[in-house]
């Protein structure tokens, strides 16, 4: 059957193909961000119900990290600057993530033009750390802004990791009466830690 | 499907603006604020108009090409360890899940919003056979203990109020009846579904868009729900209808751009999610699906129907979807897309759909992919009068919308209409001097081939018993 349908797809598509070819645009050089990204930035992790802090180095960021979450009893950090209570790298299951009230993960790079900030399944983990954790720590080098998507997407390689995610702030819903909740499924809160 | 009796879409219509006040403004009033935002948000990207035509010129070129992209995503794909079903119908869609599960002895999965599933009638299929299905969407899963489909492609149970869903949720997962909170409500509902994620075997997805290029598809959520579907659970069965293909990675620079400022007036949604394989330690199955869409591909006039990125904006826009409701189509597509594309999957059932319009060509220009929907519509008329399929006489003239448009609660909000160009069209009052042959006066799209009013004219010639018979 298999075979059989994936052929006739194929022909049926083949047959069914308008002649009339359209041909593939070129991209245009579109107008540039050009304030101030990291600021840019900033406001726009806001909007998405997210924080952004400037701990001066990892030392300070451990600090902050332990007065913002001064309740978490489980902590799990993916990043060598956080240290936490919970070994990632010796997390076989994801199950085993269920318990996690705080995930540290340091981002590639963060989007001006959004808020968004790329993670990839290297520096997950294991991917169900940015999901399954209560609340987000995120590590990001204030260097490593890029202004928009255009470059965003110029900047992933995504035949190098077999997920990456762009995150906007803490996981939302708008379901019930159109009022924003946050926290419907994934993170409750997402922090933002700019740390070199 | 298959099904040849017609959907009501008048009746259906007529019920959800009778059932109270609150139902209707609250529907009407939420579509437009999301509609306003899209609006503004569309502002504050200069080069906006140049991303539609972009994207469109993309689609079609996709689309045009779609036979070599197909092989290249499959090829990618597999490369990257995913496994790859072809699926010619719903029914073999189907299969290619079942099997997956029953071979890994799977007996619960978490899903997130696909309406490429919804269209296959997935959830009952499985269910018969002893699966246990979670939407793990909010809303989704709100249509779910609800027994209804998604009455919106973005915001499935956006008819529904707060007090609806406490209702709901008091009766199916134990809420406090009183509590109409949505904070309270969406909490009860994490810890519900949490456990569900932890149960489930699969995590099932859809897709956005699917990349020629490498191979990889990209899931777009809010909550943040696919993610964990795909996750946690060690197998993730993802189902792609073979239109979601684009060529290249940079391509998803415009789409993401366009799909979630369109769709809510966001400037992305909370997760963007790029699958390229099976993550460390599980399984990746892709199932693609054509179920229809090959023989629209052949269709000249509706073929275009196929760049839609299901953003919803056009039901956000359209005076009559905010009216009536989605479940009034009766369809898994409803709004001014649902009109479009429904009758490709059955002519009959769907065949007054297309009546189910204002015309006002406010759905063609808000769409990101330039999808000339309201001329599609006009077209769909012009098929279903050639074909017989006319709505009963008492609504011919004015089709469905006419029901709305008489309705009294529209005229109140009448007074209001100074408040936006296309909130109520100029031909909003046409409609409501009832004995004003519909189409008389109006300005409508282009068509190729045959203007309205030549179409008009003949089809009055063929229906003259109709034709003037209006209350
Ligand atoms: S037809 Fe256009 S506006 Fe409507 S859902 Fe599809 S892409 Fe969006």
């Amino acid at each position: 059957m298999e075979n059989n349908a994936r052929n006739q797809v194929l022909a049926a598509v083949e047959r069914q193909m308008p002649a009339n070819k359209t041909a593939y645009p070129e991209t245009p050089d579109f107008p540039r961000m050009k304030t101030d990204l990291l600021a840019a930035f900033e406001n726009r992790v806001k909007d998405a119900g997210g924080e952004v802090f400037r701990p001066a180095d990892a030392a300070a960021a451990q600090a902050l990290l332990a007065s913002q979450y001064a309740q978490a009893k489980v902590i799990c950090s993916a990043t060598p600057e956080i240290t936490g209570n919970r070994d990632i790298h010796a997390v076989n299951n994801p199950h085993d993530l269920a318990d996690v009230d705080v995930g540290v993960i340091r981002a590639r790079f963060g989007v001006a033009e959004n808020g968004m900030v790329w993670l990839t399944e290297e520096d997950l983990v294991v991917n169900a750390l940015g999901f399954l954790s209560q609340h987000l720590v995120i590590l990001l080098s204030p260097q490593a802004i890029v202004g928009d998507m255009y470059d965003a997407y110029l900047r992933i390689h995504l035949e190098d990791t077999a997920y990456g995610c762009f995150m906007m702030g803490p996981s939302a819903t708008a379901d019930i009466g159109a009022v924003l909740v946050h926290g419907a499924q994934g993170a409750r809160s997402l922090n933002i830690y700019l740390l070199a | 499907m298959g099904d040849d009796k017609k959907v009501d879409v008048a009746a259906h219509a007529a019920a959800f603006l009778a059932q109270d006040d609150v139902h209707e403004p609250m529907h009407d009033k939420n579509l437009w604020a999301a509609r306003m935002k899209r609006d503004a948000a569309a502002r504050e990207v200069p080069e906006w108009e140049t991303l539609r035509e972009l994207a469109s010129q993309i689609k079609e070129h996709t689309l045009t090409h779609l036979y070599d992209y197909l092989l290249e995503f499959e090829s990618n794909a597999i490369k990257r360890g995913a496994k790859v079903y072809w699926a010619r119908d719903a029914a073999e869609h189907n299969q290619h899940v079942w099997n997956i599960l029953q071979e890994k002895n799977i007996s619960a999965v978490i899903k997130s919003k696909s309406m490429l599933q919804e269209e296959c009638g997935m959830t009952a299929f499985l269910e018969n056979r002893g699966i246990t299905v979670t939407e793990s969407d909010l809303g989704e899963r709100i249509q779910q203990l609800d027994d209804q489909p998604p009455s919106h492609i973005v915001m499935p149970a956006i008819h529904k109020t707060a007090e609806d869903v406490a209702q709901l949720f008091a009766r199916t997962i134990g809420t406090d009846p009183r509590n109409t909170d949505p904070h309270y409500l969406t909490e009860a509902m994490r810890d519900n579904a949490r456990r569900r994620f932890l149960e489930a075997g699969a995590g099932m997805t859809g897709a956005n868009f699917a990349i020629a290029e490498t191979g990889s598809f990209v899931v777009c959520t809010n909550e943040g729900n696919a993610d964990i579907g795909a996750a946690v659970p060690p197998v993730h069965i993802a189902s792609i209808g073979i239109e979601k293909l684009l060529p290249k990675v940079k391509d998803l620079g415009i789409f993401i751009r366009l799909l979630s400022r369109s769709a809510l007036g966001t400037l992305a949604t909370q997760y963007t999610s790029h699958f390229s394989g099976p993550r460390k330690g599980g399984e990746l199955h892709i199932i693609l699906t054509d179920n229809g869409r090959s023989k629209r591909l052949g269709m000249p006039d509706f073929w275009t129907s196929l760049k839609c990125i299901r953003c919803g904006a056009c039901m956000n826009t359209c005076p009559v979807y905010r009216r009536s409701g989605g479940l009034a189509y009766g369809a898994t597509y409803s709004g001014p897309i649902g009109i479009i594309l429904d009758p490709t999957f059955d002519e009959s059932r769907y065949s007054e759909l297309p009546y189910h319009s204002s015309l006002c060509g406010s759905c063609t220009a808000v769409c990101p992919v330039k999808i000339n929907i309201s001329d599609q519509i006009l077209q769909w008329r012009k098929v279903m009068a050639a074909k017989k399929y006319l709505p009963v006489s008492r609504r011919l003239a004015f089709g469905a919308a006419g029901k709305i448009f008489e309705h009294p609660q529209l005229f109140r909000s009448a007074e209001t209409m100074a408040s936006g160009a296309i909130r109520f069209t100029p031909d909003f009052l046409l409609y409501n001097r009832v004995l004003n042959p519909w189409g008389r006066h109006r300005e409508l799209p282009h068509f190729a081939g045959q203007t309205f009013r030549e179409w008009y004219l003949q089809y009055r010639a063929k229906n003259n018993e109709h034709g003037e018979q209006r209350p």
